[in-house]
């Protein structure tokens, strides 16, 4: 298992050290340090093994987290173990920098502590470990808190705790999509995707149980037979709008088991916000944008370019924040632009034409066309090409995702799903939205 | 006020201070001066000078001052191991204490403190946190039990075991340390509903180290754990593939289940790779690993292997590697744009491997090669220098799988402004295209030895060309020998693991182990344990390829050669230390692997494979096989098969003095190959290496590799079909009869084997000997007819008609088989059997 975790600065300057195991020395901090935050070269792999002990590392803008050990570790399990120890420590103190890290070290300690025992990681659960892990200490608590504190932490549902109550029962969902596409200069889709996530926030009281739908094929049909009577009325257009999701993964609030035998998404969620759900759709999936690309290279030192963006959507919906990234050659010397719509600037620090449109309406279609002088360079090798890329949010689901229902049953208390105020809200952004030229 | 200030205190005198600090009344200044003292610790300073004093301040109702004490007390107890004890009768206390939090808190720190003597005080208050009220007590102290174990082995295993059986829903982690039985794991497979992320990731890490009885029993806990499949954590997610790959393993390869769960393991397994670089990069290294072991499973998936331009270095390489292996001719137009695309970027490495890539393309996609040779020239034309370096190194490639088909483009390659290594390369190509069509290559080899000799600066161009053009100039042949030496086949995967290594691998899927593509014992110290295997097919899974094997030739897939790269299989072999037992023992645990290498005689031979040598023979075998090929001279009743003569099969002059002679032979059901080690060099050879490679029949002849002290040698033998007969071999004279009936008379052929000086009876008694079994026997006009059956290991059956005549020394054989191939192999035993 880990047998130590460091964090440090960029300069290599240890900010945290825990050992969990005798058979990691001191030496293996500064074994990290020498070979691979100082190294000569920039590492090449995420694991490191440096005579016969194995470094894990992951870096935060300026700071490396690193696990080590000499053992045959579950490799996944270190790696998701570091990221889920990044999001509690923002969780409790905001953006994991050097400065935040000096300042909570002992309770960057005190949360290792407890994530984190003889090297197998325990309950990172955030919203657990704040019920007893706070700055001021636990003693204040009484008996009868305490004991709630330990079942939940090792309960069969060590995500909520007993005995929350809202006036109002309240929920949100979010449906976060992010569209990825890379594109050949001729139009042709190379490999498109959508990853979505659905983001719960529940103010929900007692210890409700949630059944969730979605207009996924598999679920609707295997549910067809059963419940075709209260969906009667959508009847056969419901079918019609399904999408197959390729692969979906859960929270681990979610029964999995029930999931697999009966098809339906069933759980008790934490209080407040997590994300409840992944998938990932490759079919059928509306493009909201597309980029018709014209480079032409005029000489060795001017260059044409003429960008059309068209939208392809609702004429109702409105996209926002739509941003076109065009790269240009390094030693480009000046370049002149001109579009209809947005405003579009060169970046010389960038090495890209960045062209800013704040809202565009669907089916429509804008321009840019650009002149780039270059500077006469004695370096032969052909620039290569990066591809353009496209930031925006759309306020549908591309993958054509739907929630179809929520219900909420709390048998113990007296509120029914109706008394329970649902929202539900679609964005669909941009992942990595690129088109070759 | 913030705590970073701590970090920089740099004054002089500082212990002083803090020991000041630390002996104060007050509440509030002894917890600060804890806090500099554990920021000191954590940059490095040595301040173990200050234990007495810090220890003192451990008795205090404030839990952030005590838990900065234990962290404290962790890090220095080791080093002062008689204060240590002074804090024993806190934490005995601690473990008292009414609030669940600080006796958990207690128990965990303590089993911290590596100090043997507090290791003593420990049993006792841990005993009781086992049975605690409180369940976070008790998963606390299951972890502890286990740092106990690790501290003083023999103190704790008797009474832990008993208290982790009672805790082990409490606390999966502990459940490593026990054996299995079908009964444990039916009760981890219900906690892992009830477990968080890690707890389900240890479940299924030690669910994967269990075998299970029978197919049943492994098809119903894969069903169990395929729901993981769908979890948000990435090692829930690669633990449940390594539990859901190894039982496959058992399942019959053919059925529905098996299909159902191929197709369940691709989506998650590419959802992975939207997961966080680092954990792409694991994914990968395991996809790579799955997708040699079962290619099937993301065959379809080929898209979402490619690059994208900000993935990192490290994923971009193995999203490469991936491509490579899944490329098909479907979608081979794809992967070349692709490639072509990878080629300009701008990672020097990136750019080398993409070259290479579309040179395998070129070799694994026979209609495809012409595309990619002209992908290859226009790359060529790019004159970036190391796309030309690669590119013209993978042309040499393609020669060797297409021989005398593209050679005509060497012509385009220009010679003058190469780089050296390219030069050299291209001058040896040009030499050799040169031996090989003299008519029409004598222009450009003169043109290009005296462009080589006279215009070139580069010492070792210019000798390399002188030695060409005098071999060329004093003996053809000589430099036919010399420079058109045979080299292996050149293979559609020249860098697969060799699938003994994958199938150790594919046990440790989502460890270090798969990340490194290395066995655990190459890179973990000390208590290696032993190797893991894939579990074998199950016994029903066997015997229905057997009822196959009766109708159809195996329908087992020729396993691709392995060509051993410098990187792959002698990596591999280095890394064997045979010294050890237990890694000989991996040769024994191999159960497709009958043949076992025998010393016998020949220097050394006897101490080198040293105490292993008795594991790997088994008990009663040993003495009959270190007799070896002496065995007939004595006429020892188990060596009463047919022994050929042994051959030489690696010259002393080939292996620096090392000579090795050997043969194959059939004893106690297995096959043996008897090798004999002469040492003819001047040094004494040690740390000897075997190993093998593998075919339908378990070995595969051509392949074989020693190692010692001085090289890694190759050699190829022959191994006689007949010690490949099985002793099952005797079919039932009814199915005999039908069989002989049902196999199409086209496949029988004859053949007369002449001088025999035996007669009927003895003829069917020493071909018995050998595991060809006479079914029935008949006597037409005075002609004794022989009717024969003999099963291969493989489960080939081959039927056969011996025909005598009585007065006539020469006998008339005819086979009848659903493999035609093996006939001639097999009327070679005849006559060998026959004439010995």
């Amino acid at each position: 298992m880990i047998g130590g975790l460091f964090i440090y600065n960029h300069k290599g300057e240890v900010l945290i050290s825990r050992v969990y195991r005798d058979d990691i020395g001191r030496n293996a901090v500064d074994a990290f340090r020498v070979n691979v935050i100082h190294a000569r070269q920039q590492v090449r792999s995420p694991v490191t093994n440096i005579a016969r002990t194995s470094f894990f590392h992951i870096k935060r803008s300026n700071i490396w987290l690193a696990a080590v050990t000499k053992q045959n570790v579950n490799a996944a399990m270190v790696f998701e173990f570091l990221h889920k120890m990044t999001d509690v420590m923002a969780a409790y103190f905001g953006k994991v920098t050097e400065e935040n890290i000096k300042n909570n070290f002992v309770l960057i300690y005190e949360i290792l502590d407890e994530i984190l025992d003889f090297g197998y990681p325990q309950n990172t659960d955030t919203g657990i470990l704040k019920t007893f892990i706070t700055q001021q200490g636990v003693k204040s608590q009484t008996k009868e808190e305490t004991s709630q504190i330990t079942s939940q932490v090792t309960g069969q549902i060590g995500w909520r705790r007993e005995g929350i109550k809202y006036r109002r029962n309240e929920l949100f969902l979010d449906v976060l999509e992010s569209v990825n596409l890379l594109m050949s200069p001729q139009g042709q889709v190379l490999s498109a995707h959508v990853a979505g996530r659905i983001v719960m926030k529940s103010y929900l009281s007692g210890m409700p149980e949630c059944k969730f739908g979605i207009n996924d094929k598999v679920l609707m049909e295997s549910k067809g037979g059963k419940s075709g009577q209260d969906e009667g009325r959508g009847g056969a257009s419901s079918t019609k709008t399904s999408i197959a999701i390729d692969d979906c993964q859960f929270h681990q609030c979610v029964k999995l088991s029930k999931f697999e035998t009966e098809h339906s998404i069933s759980f008790i969620p934490p209080d407040g916000e997590f994300e409840l759900m992944r998938y990932r759709t490759t079919k059928d999936i509306s493009l909201p944008f597309r980029i018709i690309p014209l480079v032409r290279e005029v000489g060795r030192q001017k260059m044409e370019v003429k960008i059309v963006v068209k939208s392809n959507f609702k004429p109702s919906l409105l996209a926002q924040k739509v941003e076109v990234r065009i790269p240009t050659p390094l030693n480009t010397s000046g370049v002149q632009v001109i579009c209809m719509k947005g405003k579009a600037k060169y970046k010389a620090s960038e090495n890209a034409i960045v062209w800013k449109i704040k809202r565009m309406g669907g089916m429509k279609e804008c321009q840019l066309s650009a002149e780039i002088e270059l500077l006469n360079t004695n370096d032969k090798r052909k620039w290569t090409r990066p591809p353009i890329s496209m930031n925006f949010e759309v306020p549908f689901a591309p993958s054509g995702f739907k929630v179809r229902y929520l219900k909420v049953f709390e048998p113990k208390l007296n509120y029914s799903d109706h008394d329970v105020i649902k929202w539900v809200r679609y964005i669909g952004r941009s992942g990595l939205y690129e088109t070759r030229c | 006020m913030t705590d970073s200030k701590y970090f920089t205190t740099t004054k002089k005198g500082e212990i002083f201070e803090l020991k000041a600090e630390l002996n104060s009344d007050k509440k509030e200044k002894k917890k600060e001066a804890v806090k500099k003292v554990i920021a000191s610790m954590t940059v490095g300073k040595d301040v173990s000078a200050l234990f007495p004093d810090v220890v003192n301040c451990m008795q205090t109702d404030n839990l952030e001052l005590k838990k900065l004490v234990y962290l404290y007390l962790m890090n220095y107890a080791k080093s002062q191991p008689d204060m240590a004890i002074m804090a024993v009768n806190t934490f005995v206390k601690d473990c008292e204490d009414s609030n669940p939090l600080i006796r958990a808190l207690a128990v965990r720190t303590m089993g911290c403190i590596r100090v043997d003597k507090i290791t003593e005080y420990l049993c006792e208050p841990l005993r009781k946190c086992l049975k605690d009220e409180d369940p976070y007590v008790r998963k606390t102290a299951a972890v502890c039990v286990a740092k106990l174990h690790d501290i003083n082995a023999q103190l704790v295993v008797a009474n832990a075991v008993a208290a982790i059986s009672e805790i082990m829903d409490a606390s999966p982690n502990a459940a490593s340390v026990l054996e299995m039985n079908s009964g444990t794991i039916n009760k981890l497979l219900t906690a892992l509903n009830e477990c968080t992320e890690w707890g389900q990731v240890f479940i299924l890490d030690s669910i994967s180290n269990y075998t299970p009885k029978d197919e049943r029993e492994a098809q119903s806990i894969c069903e169990r754990v395929t729901p993981r499949l769908a979890h948000a954590n990435a090692a829930v997610v690669l633990s449940a593939v390594k539990v859901v790959m190894k039982l496959m393993e058992m399942l019959d390869t053919g059925g529905d289940y098996v299909t159902s769960l191929v197709k369940k393991l691709a989506p998650p397994l590419v959802t992975l790779l939207s997961a966080e670089p680092e954990i792409q990069y694991v994914a990968l290294r395991n996809i790579n690993l799955i997708v040699q072991k079962r290619s099937e499973i993301l065959k379809n998936e080929m898209k979402v292997f490619f690059v994208k331009y900000n993935d990192p270095i490290y994923v971009k390489l193995e999203k490469l590697d991936i491509m490579i292996r899944l490329t098909s001719q479907s979608n081979i137009a794809q992967v070349l744009a692709e490639l072509k695309e990878y080629a300009t970027e701008v990672d020097v490495d990136f750019v080398r491997k993409s070259v290479r890539a579309i040179g395998r393309c070129a070799i694994k996609v026979e209609p495809a090669a012409e595309r990619c040779v002209s992908t290859l020239l226009d790359l060529i034309q790019t004159k970036v220098n190391y796309v030309v370096q690669e590119a013209i190194v993978v042309i040499k490639d393609i020669f060797r799988k297409y021989p005398n088909k593209y050679e005509s483009i060497i012509a385009t390659l220009m010679l003058s402004d190469e780089n050296t290594q390219v030069q050299l390369q291209l001058l040896t190509a040009i030499v050799k295209l040169f031996l090989k069509r003299p008519t029409d290559t004598q222009e450009l080899v003169q043109q290009v030895l005296s462009l080589s000799t006279q215009d070139s600066d580069n010492p070792d161009l210019r000798d390399r060309g002188y030695i060409y053009w005098r071999l060329l100039s004093t003996d053809p042949a000589a430099a036919k020998e010399v420079v058109l030496a045979e080299k292996p086949l050149i293979s559609e995967e020249t860098d697969l693991i060799e699938p003994t290594l994958l199938d150790e691998l594919i046990c440790h899927i989502s460890s270090l182990a798969s990340v490194y593509h290395k066995p655990p014992n190459a890179f973990v110290e000390g208590r290696g344990g032993l190797r893991k295997v894939l579990p074998p097919k199950s016994e029903q899974a066997e015997g229905l390829v057997e009822e196959l094997g009766a109708q159809e030739p195996t329908a087992a897939p020729p396993q691709p050669t392995v060509i051993p790269g410098a990187d792959s299989l002698i990596g591999d072999l280095l890394d064997m230390d045979m010294g050890s037992g237990p890694s000989m023992m991996q040769q024994q645990m191999y159960p497709a692997q009958p043949a076992a290498p025998t010393p016998a005689g020949g220097s050394g031979g006897m101490d080198i494979f040293g105490e292993g040598l008795d594991n790997l023979l088994g008990g009663g075998s040993t003495g009959g096989d270190m007799l070896g090929g002496l065995g007939d001279i004595f006429g020892m009743p188990q060596t009463q098969s047919y022994v050929p003569p042994q051959e030489v099969w690696l010259p002393a002059s080939k292996g620096k003095g090392l000579e090795i002679t050997g043969t194959f032979a059939r004893k106690n059901n297995q096959i043996n190959m008897e090798l004999t080690f002469t040492n003819k060099a001047m040094q004494p050879m040690s740390g000897f290496a075997v190993q093998f490679n593998k075919n339908s029949f378990g070995l595969m002849p051509a392949q074989v590799a020693i190692k010692n002290n001085i090289d890694v040698f190759y050699m190829s033998t022959h191994v006689p079909l007949h010690v490949l007969f099985m002793e099952d071999g005797e079919m039932d004279k009814k199915i005999f009869l039908a069989t002989w009936k049902d196999i199409p008379s086209p496949n029988e052929v004859q053949y007369t084997i002449n001088n025999v000086p035996h007669n009927a009876d003895t003829v069917s008694s020493k071909l018995r000997n050998n595991n060809v079994f006479t079914i029935a026997k008949r006597n037409v006009e005075g002609q004794d007819m022989l009717y024969q059956s003999l099963k291969l290991t493989n489960g080939i059956w081959i039927l056969a008609e011996l025909k005598i005549q009585p007065s006539n020394p020469s006998f008339v054989l005819s086979l009848k088989a659903r493999a035609v191939d093996v006939y001639e192999a097999v009327k070679q035993v005849y006559e060998n059997i026959l004439h010995n």
